[in-house]
């Protein structure tokens, strides 16, 4: 039976037929002295397949529990046994420090990676101080994909330890024609103090 | 009285049912500039929400036309009912250039436009054309602005036709330095109004 209000088809076929949006929440988790914090398919609701071509992750007020500590990610084809896909990966940041004595755009040969399997460097140095924090997203294309590599784009900004705005673009690949099923994050050291990382689905029509 | 359709539930209980993926980016207002002094978003009024409904905000801007031939499109929050908009920023920018007859392609971090602890507005559009076709485009993301304990994050990057036929690509981030919730965001030109254009505020969920 469809539903149809003032000659629109509201439902029919059991689908709805007007727009629900294209940006779809499918997850949320909430740091809490976090060593790490995962997405991985199939587990606690998350979704991370074909269903969606493009996923995108929210990274919001990430606080680490010790000052200076870089924020990772890795993922993984095991469903998170294992976070050690080889990455090759570009890195480049722009900063000024609060004084307004130091900017720079800079190429970051110390946190790219060549076929890497370690985890990738999203936000450099991010301070400790009760009010510094770190902010960005990251999109993730084609996960399911078994034909090709898996791309990916991040955009961050956070507070560093040495009073920096540090604005960060990384770009790459993870080189595996196996499908990535799971993502991780964590610091370089210590845990995830508070922050919010969310994972959405971006529909293909 | 839950609504079925080919024996899924669609609604039930006055909303839609938790199983069917809904958007997660809400449209909450959109202004129209017509020979504006300044745009503003208020939490709380005109139906503008702006606090901790959501994690994240989007504004996007569409076809910023000035007044001022050469003028910069800038931003300034502020807390409380306070309407100074001066909350003290650190930012870092830099921009990619081209220019119509294939000259002055460059990449460069901008000194000038960029703040350390400064209470003006920032750029967020640099030097756009005010011939008839000119206008300026973008994207601005605010993370959790109603926190009280962290600074506020912000990227925007945004294009425009600079000036006399010179395409800009410009990428920009910072932090409020205050603890203090945002409750307000303005937007204006650095000279003259904001002849046209539209400003749309969205809250991620």
């Amino acid at each position: 039976m469809a539903i149809i209000s003032n000659a629109v088809t509201i439902a029919d076929a059991g689908a709805f037929s007007a727009s629900l949006g294209s940006q779809v929440l499918i997850k949320t988790l909430t740091a809490s002295n976090d060593g790490t914090l995962s997405f991985v398919d199939g587990a606690s609701g998350v979704v991370l397949d074909n269903t969606y071509p493009i996923y995108k992750i929210e990274i919001i007020g990430v606080h680490p529990s010790a000052d200076n500590r870089d924020l990772d990610f890795n993922v993984s084809i095991d469903g998170g046994t294992n976070y050690n896909v080889a990455k090759t990966t570009t890195t480049f940041y722009t900063y000024h420090v609060e004084g307004g004595g130091t900017s720079s755009l800079e190429y970051n040969p110390y946190a790219d990676l060549g076929n890497g399997t370690g985890f990738q460097e999203i936000m450099e140095n991010v301070g400790g101080d009760n009010d510094q924090t770190g902010s960005g997203e990251m999109f993730l294309f084609s996960p399911s994909s078994t034909t090709f590599v898996k791309h990916f784009t991040v955009r961050t900004t956070h507070y560093s330890a040495n009073n920096y705005n540090k604005h960060s673009y990384i770009g790459g690949f993870a080189n595996t024609t196996s499908a990535v099923n799971a993502i991780q994050f964590k610091f370089s050291a210590d845990q995830i103090a508070t922050g919010t990382i969310k994972l959405y689905g971006i529909k293909d029509s | 009285m839950g609504v079925i359709s080919n024996g899924t539930t669609l609604l039930d209980a006055g909303a839609i049912d938790s199983g069917v993926p809904t958007g997660a980016m809400t449209l909450i207002k959109t202004l129209t500039a017509s020979s504006s002094a300044t745009l503003d978003f208020l939490n709380g009024a005109s139906n503008v929400v702006f606090d901790g409904t959501y994690d994240e905000y989007v504004f996007k801007f569409y076809n910023i036309h000035p007044a001022t031939n050469g003028a910069d499109f800038t931003f300034q929050a502020d807390t409380g009912t306070n309407t100074n908009y001066n909350i003290t920023m650190t930012t870092s920018y830099f921009r990619a250039a081209h220019g119509e007859d294939g000259s002055g392609d460059s990449l460069t971090y901008d000194a000038g436009r960029d703040l350390a602890q400064g209470t003006g507005f920032l750029q967020v559009i640099s030097g756009i054309g005010n011939d008839a076709d000119g206008n300026g485009n973008g994207t601005l993301h605010i993370f959790s602005p109603s926190s009280s304990t962290f600074v506020k994050n912000f990227i925007i990057r945004s294009c425009t036709s600079y000036e006399d036929g010179i395409a800009r690509d410009m990428f920009i981030a910072g932090y409020f330095n205050t603890t203090t919730a945002l409750t307000r965001v303005r937007f204006k030109m650095s000279s003259g109004n904001i002849d046209s254009g539209v400003i749309k505020l969205y809250g991620i969920k």
